[in-house]
Parts: structure tokens; sequence; C-alpha cells
């Protein structure tokens, strides 16, 4: 888990990326119980109700489910879920600003193209 | 949820200067606000109504949904630590603290030790002797072991160290998390208390200016800089917050429309773009407040 949280930004919404990022890199396996709204609150600093409303929006989503008066569990599926909310978020955020970025230097689409080859070689 | 306080077109005025006007508004149950606002905003002289400290001139308010003034049932669920709290000065620490064990109800002693430790209090010294910090812990302490129902803190920390206030936050937090309770915090220090907030009240010029859910607010304004050209071009059709000009740049912050794609529009222009933090956009649109009324005087 990251630390620093961007003041300018829903912090419920950066709580609910936390958790996407964990399921995402293995770290919460499916079926594997997510840490309370208080351990997120003390973990962050961030007020429980805040915490609370990030792991709702999961909740809602089917990424997450809740055990009544156990907890909360990542629900079967949600890896491939939560990666292809964020391939869209992807599309928008790395690839759009890249070729912007790449028409602003004066970089054609077969150039870039021959960049994204040579980075894959790394 | 349940609403401890309810404020409707609540005055205070002191001859012809009105301190609080025209203010509405509802406290919810368990919530923590924070009250924020310029020096001389009107924030005190509130929190005093909501005590009791003082009398409204016109308006309603309802505490627990009782008039305050006198009210036993009422006063007994609050605690207010004010700025620059004052206490007899023959009393040493452990003599203020008997004392607010007997005067709250919900008084966690235990609870109160362990932050004594913490704040390495010296319990036996007079509080005539303590530092300007100290005496201030001493407010916090009292404010958080009480686990009054409504605590309400008035700028606490006057004189207190970082590490003290980060204390303070971190024992806030968790105590709040076993024991919720409904909580405003008024202060001028806005970045660092901002992730502890759930609603945000801001009082400008004695007028509620913003009443709003603090993560809403967080998402309300970005800034874009770059040519200033194309930062007035983008600019077009939008409410604008803040700008400074930089040589040939300018840099703006916007308030966020419908429109979510907005911020990569002006990524797309060759602007950057970059978060405002809640202290940075609360500046900005108290100043904003203030300079249009400076200029239709």
């Amino acid at each position: 888990m990251k630390q620093l949280i961007d003041d300018g930004r829903p912090i419920f919404v950066q709580i609910a990326e936390r958790i996407e990022d964990d399921i995402i890199e293995g770290v919460l396996l499916e079926e594997a119980q997510v840490p309370s709204t208080n351990q997120f609150a003390a973990f962050y600093k961030i007020n429980p109700a805040t915490a609370a409303k990030g792991v709702n929006l999961l909740v809602d989503e089917g990424i997450l489910y809740k055990k009544r008066g156990i907890g909360m569990f990542v629900a079967s599926g949600a890896r491939v879920k939560a990666m292809e909310k964020r391939k869209e978020l992807f599309f928008e955020q790395y690839v759009v600003t890249m070729i912007q970025e790449a028409e602003k230097l004066g970089i054609t689409t077969d150039q870039l193209t021959e960049m994204i080859r040579r980075g894959e070689k790394r | 949820m349940k609403n401890v306080i309810e404020i409707s077109q609540l005055e205070k005025a002191y001859g012809t200067f009105k301190a609080v006007q025209n203010v509405s508004l509802s406290i919810e149950e368990n919530k923590i606000y924070g009250l924020l606002g310029r020096n001389g905003a009107g924030k005190t002289t509130l929190m005093n109504m909501i005590t009791a400290q003082i009398f409204p001139t016109s308006g309603v308010l309802k505490v627990y949904g009782e008039d305050p003034y006198e009210n036993a049932k009422v006063l007994n669920q609050i605690c207010f630590i004010k700025e620059g709290q004052k206490y007899p000065d023959h009393f040493r620490v452990i003599d203020v603290l008997e004392v607010s064990n007997e005067l709250f109800p919900n008084w966690d002693d235990a609870f109160s030790r362990s932050l004594i430790k913490d704040f390495n209090l010296p319990l036996k010294r007079k509080i005539k002797k303590l530092s300007r910090g100290m005496l201030s812990t001493v407010g916090i302490i009292i404010g958080l072991a009480s686990r009054a129902p409504l605590t309400i803190f008035d700028e606490p920390y006057l004189g207190l160290d970082a590490v003290a206030r980060g204390l303070f936050y971190d024992r806030l937090m968790e105590d709040y998390a076993e024991h919720p309770r409904t909580i405003i915090l008024s202060t001028h220090l806005i970045d660092e208390v901002s992730k502890l907030l759930e609603h945000i009240l801001v009082i400008n010029d004695g007028q509620l200016f913003i009443d709003q859910d603090a993560d809403s607010l967080r998402g309300m304004a970005y800034t874009v800089t770059g040519n200033a050209q194309k930062v007035e071009a983008f600019l077009a059709g939008k409410e604008t917050v803040h700008r400074e000009p930089f040589g040939g740049l300018l840099s703006a912050t916007v308030l966020q429309s419908n429109n979510h794609l907005e911020r990569q529009q002006a990524a797309a222009n060759g602007l950057d773009v970059t978060s405002v933090s809640l202290q940075q956009l609360i500046v900005h649109l108290t100043t904003k407040k203030s300079d249009q009324k400076g200029e239709s005087v």
C-alpha cells in the first residue's frame, strides 16, 4: 500500500483506487479479507466515514462484498473486473497524453511505435 | 441521520456590527466538521452561541432539539475547548483533570492518563508555570478524554509544535473510530486536518459561505497553467476563481463544470493541469469573495 493521499481529489475515490491496485497486483487475493474501515482510516489518517465510502464504491461495483458481521472480502472475478476498468483509464491517462506529447516533440506515429517496441525489450 | 444542532437565520449583532448574520445550517450526529474561515469571520461567535456562552440577537438555535441556554441536559453533552482556555492559576494540572472528571459524564480516566503520558505533561506542575503549548495540551486532553457527544475545539493548538499536533490528530481519529461522536474543529491549519474532516463549513464576513461534504469540495477545482493566450482560450465560458500571470504564462484556478473530460481537454491543448488542495481552494474562494465586494463598493 502506498502512503500519501492527494488532497486535490476526492479521498474516497483514491481509497477505492488503492484497493483496486492491491487486487490487480495480487497483494489482495480473491476471497481474501480487506482491512476494515477503521484500519484504512488509521493507516491513511483519514476520516473513517470517507474510508467507508471508498469501500462501498467497490461493493457497488461488485469488486468487494460484505460478509455480515465479519467484514469485507474480495469478490471472485474481482481482478478481471478491476483490470477492465483500468484499461479504459489507461487509454485516457497514458495513451492519449503520450500521443499529445509525441506530437509536441514532432515524433511520428512510426517512430512512436518503434519506441514502444524498444521499451518492451527492456 | 439525526441532527445535533439546528440553526436557522441566526444573527449576532454588536451595535450596528453583525458578527454573525443569516446563518442557517444543521450539524449531523457523529460526523467531524471543519469550521473554517479567516480571522474575525465569526467562527468563535458562532461557537459561543452554540455553547450558550452568549445570546443570539435573533434566529433559531437548537442543540439536541432544545434551547441550550442554562439547559443542563444540553450542556452536559457538550465539551467546548476554547482558544486560549483559562484555568485557575493556583490549580495544578492534576486538579484541572480531576475537576474535568467530575464535570463530564463520559470522562474516561484511563484514556486521560494515557494522553498525559503521550504528551509528556507534568501532572504536579501549576497551571501558571506551564508553557503556552503545554496549556494547549491540557485543553486537548480534556477535549479528548471528555468523550462528550458534542465536542468543539476552537483553534485548540496555540503554541503547540508539529509533533504534538500530529499526536492530537492521531489520538482524535483513533478514539473517534472507537467512540463516534460529533466533533467541530475550528482551525486555520486546513491542510493539516483536511483528511480528517467529513464536512466543511466556511464562514466569511459573518455569513455561511460553504456548507459541503469535504470530498465533493476536493474535486471542485483544478489549476491550468500554460501560454497565456491558450489558457485564456480555454477559460472562455468557465468560472475562474484565481488567476496569476507570470511572464507570458498564466496560471488559473477553474471550477469544475459538469464536463468530466474538461481536464483532459486542457491537457490536450498543451496546458499543465494540477489539482487544488482544500486549503488553496478555500483561500481562493474567500479572497475572491472579498475582492468582488471591494469592486462593488
